[in-house]
């Protein structure tokens, strides 16, 4: 499609919109001053009362744990549960399947975070470090489904066919064939699944338990008393992590991109 | 020809990729909703789970049925704080996703029409503010829309504004829609992004080519075919809005009605289960068809 | 068929022998998605170190027979034999066949040598075994150089070389292809189609090849089954195929070919001499040196290739029977031939074909110029079916 002139003026409004917001949360955190509008200069003091604050550091530990259980497990799952969406042309229930796949993706947090606290309860299960990680794997799983789906549906399935013919079980198949060439998908479901769980405030607030306070909930609560630098100086080391990630992940899949292109020309002159 | 993907042979492990994750939604995805209908019809106690009846073995059944009722529900329908909740989040989960819309598709228009090597990094920057956390999304603005705030100093250092004067937005509906449209962006964005980028661009030469105006051509040609991507955006931003918490709470003031947020304070304010389970069922009830708006799209799509 | 045909490729024609045991049995075959019949009741037995082709256009059923030999789909009805034991119900992992796809299939992520070694791996051979193998077969499909590249980093025509050698490594007993020169450009098909004919011979394999290309299929195959919808119209030697097609539908897959309908007016059978069958067709007088299964006053066609059919610009002697007269429509020019279309007074036209033998004629057929088209008895065929 052709641009139009307007185009650059909408794109930069739009990307200012969304990043101003975190640019300043940013800045603010080196900021000496306790006060969100006065600048007092630079100064790392937040970081180190963060750094002290045991609580804090204490919600952060769990909810990495969390993060790092359920986004595995949920790995785990979602990618079965695309094989079965995309592999499986039919079997008793899939409507039900495939229904139970999209409606986490809009579901209304209250909603999936009370109706899993009352079935821990109505079962007579302490709430805690598990209930959350258990809570946090049923949604991730749906978004790692639907990552891995739109992988599967591209994949050529003579590739499998090939292994099996030249005598390769089924499942060994799996192994050596697919899961290979869907691990980008599998990974990018799987920091997906990490940074949902992660950022989760309301599911955890229901399913959690004494002793299992994370982060988003902590954080929450000293929000709710006011905005404070020390908080600024967390959400900005979050903020760190989070773009570090994605931009090492992109780079690597930029990486095997130019390896692509390479290897094309290695094999026009291959040809020719 | 369905069935040609599938293989003729396969072992247990074929049924144990379909049981395995399938389990595990019935338990923890369908199991509770079960439970959240029935604790709906039940009454509050003070106890812990401060709710009767419990269901104590099978003896009990007919005992136990005869004591469910709907109660709650018609205390739903009788207070008017539920029903103008109800009444008020969908206004504003429906205004909420006009404006995404109005700034959405703009901008998902322009990065499909932007050159193709620069398309990866804008989807990128588009994702990252989604990967950062929406707690501190949120919060970002508090520090933003306060009274003493930063859109109050950059105002007045401009000359817009007295310096006796504060914005007063933080606390209010407009807060909200501000919180809303800037958590909900990339959730618009993207499914628009993806209908207009895979659009042949030669349609629209076509549209040229036979006498039509590029303005004619927008509406006659890639509005239409972008719409999967409009019911996809549109439900994906809906639905979740509408039983939003964080935001109303955080942004919102005394005046903002949002069920979410009536929920969680029947929840955790006033300890009464059952009723914040009739919230949650009555919440589910009106969003079925957006849900199935929604499920029917993304399986035409899958 | 009537005809007797001049040297055979090769001197191999067990199908011919009433004793020959076949290798591959396809017995009362059917395969049913829903309400669509891919294969319909079919039977075919193909022979050992036979080049077999399955020839016909998209949607057929060729591959779906192949997919069941290969044990990808399993027939609704009917068993496959191989070696004279049913296969049904063996998973394709076990099966003693190996198949080259029509995407070539080869794993990105695998080296040349790493494609080539994983069917031999599978079966646990030694290391030494394996390497062994691996270099045997890279120096039949001259890719030596090649091993350690990833399948990215090659062109398509050895893209195509290292799924050839990855499906023969295991030395199957069976080679399945699935359009496996589909992907080629027409000059490196045709070298191709030689080298692969050349590797059966050596290797003494059973090769079976599913392919829509008519000429592919003429150029390797020592049998071809022409299918349409499902069931096997012919199976017969290419040049069988060619010169006595048994039905409309093949004469017209198979080449160039002008149809004309037609009745049977009389058929002759003396003792000593070859059956004749004269036909009507629409007023043109024809004469066919023939045996015939149909009677006198049936409908049938009457089918002759362009390059039987003799054009000149003076009047042939007899013109009782296999002339026709009109004027030149069009002329197509293909190099080595040049095809007319002649336009009967009816507005038929008969396509007939000329070898541009010299360069310099002194009077070009051209345009608009009438001629006589004639043919001898022996040249065209009576198609029932």
């Amino acid at each position: 499609m052709k641009s139009s002139r307007f185009d650059p003026v909408v794109l930069t409004l739009g990307f200012a919109f969304l990043y101003i917001p975190i640019i300043i949360l940013v800045i603010y955190s080196f900021n000496a001053s306790r006060l969100v509008t006065v600048w007092g200069g630079f100064s790392l003091q937040w970081y180190r009362e963060m750094w002290s604050n045991q609580g804090l550091m204490d919600a952060a530990w769990v909810t990495a744990r969390v993060a790092v259980l359920s986004a595995s497990i949920g790995t785990v799952l979602g990618t079965m549960a695309a094989l079965a969406l995309v592999r499986y042309a039919r079997f008793p229930g899939k409507t039900l399947f495939s229904g139970m796949i999209y409606a986490p993706l809009v579901m209304p947090e209250v909603i999936t975070g009370l109706s899993l606290l009352l079935l821990f309860v109505a079962v007579g299960v302490d709430r805690g470090f598990w209930t959350v990680t258990i809570a946090h794997t049923t949604f991730t799983m749906c978004y790692v489904a639907i990552v891995v789906q739109s992988r599967l549906l591209t994949f050529d399935r003579s590739l499998e066919e090939a292994a099996q013919d030249l005598g390769c079980p089924p499942v060994k198949t799996f192994f050596k064939i697919t899961l290979p060439l869907i691990l980008p998908a599998v990974v990018a479901g799987w920091m997906l699944a990490f940074t949902l769980s992660l950022d989760d405030l309301v599911i955890a607030s229901f399913t959690t338990g004494p002793g299992a306070t994370t982060l988003p909930i902590k954080i929450y609560s000293q929000v709710r008393l006011g905005v404070t630098p020390e908080i600024n100086a967390i959400c900005t080391i979050l903020i760190g992590l989070v773009t570090i990630g994605v931009v090492a992940a992109s780079l690597a899949s930029k990486r095997t991109e130019l390896r692509r292109i390479r290897d094309e020309h290695v094999a026009l002159r291959g040809s020719s | 020809m369905a069935e040609i993907s599938t293989s003729p042979h396969a072992g247990p492990a074929r049924w144990l990729v379909v049981a395995v994750p399938y389990v595990w939604l019935l338990l923890f995805f369908v199991a509770p909703f079960l439970i959240i209908l029935k604790i709906s019809l039940s009454d509050t106690a003070i106890a812990m789970p401060p709710y009767t009846p419990l269901l104590d073995g099978f003896g009990g059944i007919g005992d136990f049925l005869s004591q469910l009722d709907f109660e709650n529900y018609a205390f739903l329908t009788e207070d008017p704080l539920y029903i103008q909740s109800y009444l008020s989040s969908l206004r504003m989960a429906f205004i909420s996703t006009v404006l995404l819309l109005l700034i959405g598709y703009p901008m998902a228009l322009a990065m499909a029409r932007a050159p193709t090597r620069w398309r990866p990094t804008l989807v990128m920057m588009v994702i990252l503010p989604f990967w950062t956390s929406f707690l501190i999304r949120v919060y970002a603005w508090i520090g933003i829309l306060k009274p003493e705030g930063l859109l109050t100093v950059l105002l007045q250092a401009i000359g817009l504004m007295g310096p006796e004067e504060q914005v007063q937005i933080y606390r209010t509906d407009t807060a909200v829609f501000i919180g809303i449209v800037y958590s909900y962006l990339p959730f618009m964005v993207l499914p628009l992004y993806a209908a207009l980028e895979k659009m042949d661009g030669t349609l629209l030469e076509a549209a040229n080519d036979l006498g039509c105006p590029p303005l004619k051509a927008f509406w006659r040609i890639t509005f239409p075919l972008s719409l999967p991507g409009v019911i996809a955006g549109a439900m994906i931003c809906f639905i979740p809005i509408t039983g939003e918490f964080v935001i109303p709470d955080l942004l919102g003031g005394a005046e903002t009605l949002m069920i979410g947020k009536t929920l969680w304070t029947e929840f955790f304010g006033n300890r009464d289960w059952p009723l914040a389970s009739a919230v949650a069922v009555l919440l589910l009830l009106v969003l079925v068809v957006p849900i199935m708006i929604f499920q029917n799209q993304q399986q035409k799509v899958g | 068929m009537a005809k007797t045909l001049g040297p055979v490729k090769r001197k191999f024609a067990p199908w011919t022998d009433p004793n020959a045991v076949p290798f591959i049995r396809f017995e009362n075959i059917t395969k049913r998605y829903g309400d669509f019949t891919a294969v319909s009741n079919l039977n075919l037995d193909i022979y050992e170190r036979e080049f077999f082709s399955l020839l016909g256009p998209s949607g057929c059923g060729k591959t779906t027979l192949m997919r069941m030999l290969a044990g990808f789909e399993e027939p609704t009805e009917g068993r496959i034999l191989l070696q004279g034991h049913d296969i049904s119900g063996v998973p394709p992992h076990r099966r003693p066949t190996n198949m080259m796809f029509q995407s070539y299939a080869l794993f990105p992520h695998m080296s040349v040598e790493k494609n080539i070694a994983f069917g031999l791996e599978q079966d646990n051979l030694s290391k030494g075994e394996i390497a062994a193998r691996v270099q045997e077969m890279l120096k039949l499909v001259k890719l030596e150089d090649f091993a350690k590249r990833k399948p990215g980093q090659l062109s398509g025509g050895q893209r195509q070389r290292v799924a050839l050698a990855r499906s023969l490594a295991k030395r199957p007993k069976v080679l399945l292809l699935d359009e496996p020169l589909g992907a080629l450009d027409r000059k490196l098909r045709e070298e191709t189609q030689f080298e692969l004919m050349d590797i059966q011979h050596t290797l003494g394999l059973t090769f079976l090849i599913v392919t829509h290309d008519q000429e592919e299929a003429m150029t390797v195959s020592d049998r071809i089954a022409v299918m349409d919808k499902g069931v096997i119209v012919q199976v017969d030697t290419p040049a069988e195929i060619y010169e006595a097609p048994n039905s409309r539908y093949v004469a017209d897959f198979i080449g160039d070919i002008n149809i004309m309908e037609g009745g049977i007016v009389s058929k002759s059978a003396e003792p000593g001499q070859a059956p004749v069958v004269t036909l009507d067709c629409d007023g043109l007088p024809v004469t066919v040196e023939q045996e015939c299964a149909a009677t006198t006053g049936d409908r049938v066609a009457f089918a002759i290739r362009p390059e039987k059919v003799r054009i000149t610009l003076d009047q042939p002697e007899n013109t009782a029977s296999n002339a026709a007269y009109g004027e030149v429509w069009d002329i197509g020019y293909l190099g080595d031939f040049s095809v007319f279309l002649v336009s009967l007074a009816d507005g038929r036209i008969i396509r007939a074909a000329q070898a541009n033998v010299s360069r310099l004629v002194d009077r070009p057929i051209t345009f608009g110029d009438m001629v006589w088209l004639t043919w001898p008895k022996d040249a065209g065929l009576v198609l029932t079916r």
